[in-house]
């Protein structure tokens, strides 16, 4: 679906309003609260942050399916997409998995063994799959672009086969995860865990909504922008 | 034939009301007497009206509106709600609608989108969640880890028969991950 998108004109704090989620975006670009009456625009001065970029984020993490066009997309400095992806990364794997991992112990303890081995031994193995997929961006993927600046062939074929690995292993990772909150809701007793079930499932989903923008930014715009630098080094 | 699909729009723009009735055609839908507001005693009238599809500007609601919508779910189960949308809503206010209608969408395409949003409920109606014994087999096996091609030589069917029957699993079970499918397969004692 598509809606009229945000704009750098807008006052900060309404556009926080209409899509509340995005407060889990703004440390993640270094703005803090406090916006007063400013705009995106002056917001983003303060900060010294590109715009464009900002909005680019702001407007993938709030529209369903939204691609900038190509010639906006042309024009934005992408610099800090890798710099974002990278503190995502550390959000997801020291803050939104922790808490989950908390609110899913205390439920599995509870549960009765059967259940419990089972999640817990899921969860495990997911935390493990995130660790390496993240692993595996940050040492083959990330560092193409700072290659892309001192172009070779060679790198160029190379961020090819790593797109497809990308792709692959996104799909996996937000499976993974709408497979357990189909598990903790239809299969696991919620009699005696109403609290603890529920925070685990919107822990859950809050992430998984996360990680599909986060797919999202690194296959439609971060693979692409590393094959055009690749093609086309900057001076 | 299909019967038709009594359709009810609440919309208070006369331009989109007539834009979206002149889009759809007379022998798919009956046009029930459109409504410009959200009138408090909805719900009752969709138990009088009986419509099959309740095109709603989610703007109309009142608050709290997953209350609203529930409410007329309950009065009239069997029908679809599509939001219909032109400005910028909520992505919460969203959730409780069966399917969105934005009006950027292709003239050619709105009626064949308001009439798969019906279509899809009455056939999930009648549909099994259960799986079958051969479903179950399949499972067990993916479960432990065998590729398609693997599950295909054991059991002695082709990897297409495979696929489908792996199609039909995660669609009965909402589970899509092997790993997921493990767990399913452990919490109905399948395999320990």
């Amino acid at each position: 679906m598509k809606h009229t998108p945000f704009t750098s004109r807008m006052k900060m704090a309404d556009i926080i309003s209409a899509n509340h989620s995005l407060l889990l975006v703004l440390p993640r670009l270094g703005i803090h609260l406090g916006f007063g009456e400013q705009s995106l625009q002056e917001v983003c001065n303060r900060y010294q942050i590109d715009v464009d970029f900002v909005l680019l984020i702001f407007n993938v993490y709030s529209f369903d399916n939204y691609l900038p066009a190509a010639d906006t997309l042309a024009s934005t400095n992408l610099e800090p997409l890798v710099p974002y992806l990278q503190s995502s990364h550390h959000y997801y794997l020291n803050e939104r998995l922790p808490h989950i991992k908390r609110h899913l112990l205390n439920v599995a303890t509870h549960a009765g063994d059967r259940y419990g081995t089972v999640l817990r031994q899921f969860f495990a193995d997911y935390e493990h799959e995130v660790q390496d997929h993240f692993a595996y961006e940050e040492e083959h993927i990330f560092p193409l672009l700072q290659e892309g600046v001192h172009s070779s062939s060679n790198t160029g074929r190379q961020s090819l086969s790593a797109s497809g690995h990308l792709s692959h292993n996104h799909s996996d990772l937000v499976d993974r995860l709408s497979d357990l909150t189909s598990i903790v809701l239809k299969y696991i007793p919620g009699d005696s865990l109403t609290e603890e079930l529920n925070e685990l499932v919107f822990g859950i989903m809050q992430l998984s909504s996360d990680l599909e923008k986060h797919a999202l930014l690194e296959e439609k715009i971060l693979i692409p922008y590393i094959g055009q630098v690749l093609k086309h080094p900057m001076p | 034939m299909k019967p038709k699909t009594n359709l009810l729009i609440v919309e208070p723009s006369d331009i989109i009301r007539a834009g979206i009735e002149s889009l759809i055609s007379d022998d798919q839908f009956a046009l029930l007497a459109p409504l410009r507001d959200y009138p408090s005693d909805l719900p009752q009238r969709l138990a009088r009206l009986q419509p099959d599809l309740l095109l709603l500007n989610p703007t109309l609601i009142p608050s709290p509106a997953r209350m609203q919508l529930a409410a007329l779910t309950q009065a009239r189960p069997s029908m679809a709600i599509v939001a219909l949308v032109y400005q910028y809503v909520e992505p919460q206010m969203l959730e409780g609608f069966k399917a969105v209608l934005d009006i950027r969408e292709q003239g050619s395409h709105v009626a064949q989108k308001l009439r798969q949003c019906c279509q899809s409920d009455q056939e999930s109606a009648n549909e099994s969640y259960e799986l079958s014994d051969r479903e179950t087999e399949v499972l067990l096996l993916v479960a432990q880890g065998c590729s398609s091609k693997e599950i295909a030589d054991r059991l002695n069917i082709s990897i297409h028969t495979v696929n489908t029957h792996r199609k039909n699993i995660t669609h009965k079970t909402g589970i899509k991950s092997v790993a997921g499918l493990a767990v399913y397969a452990m919490l109905h004692n399948l395999i320990n």
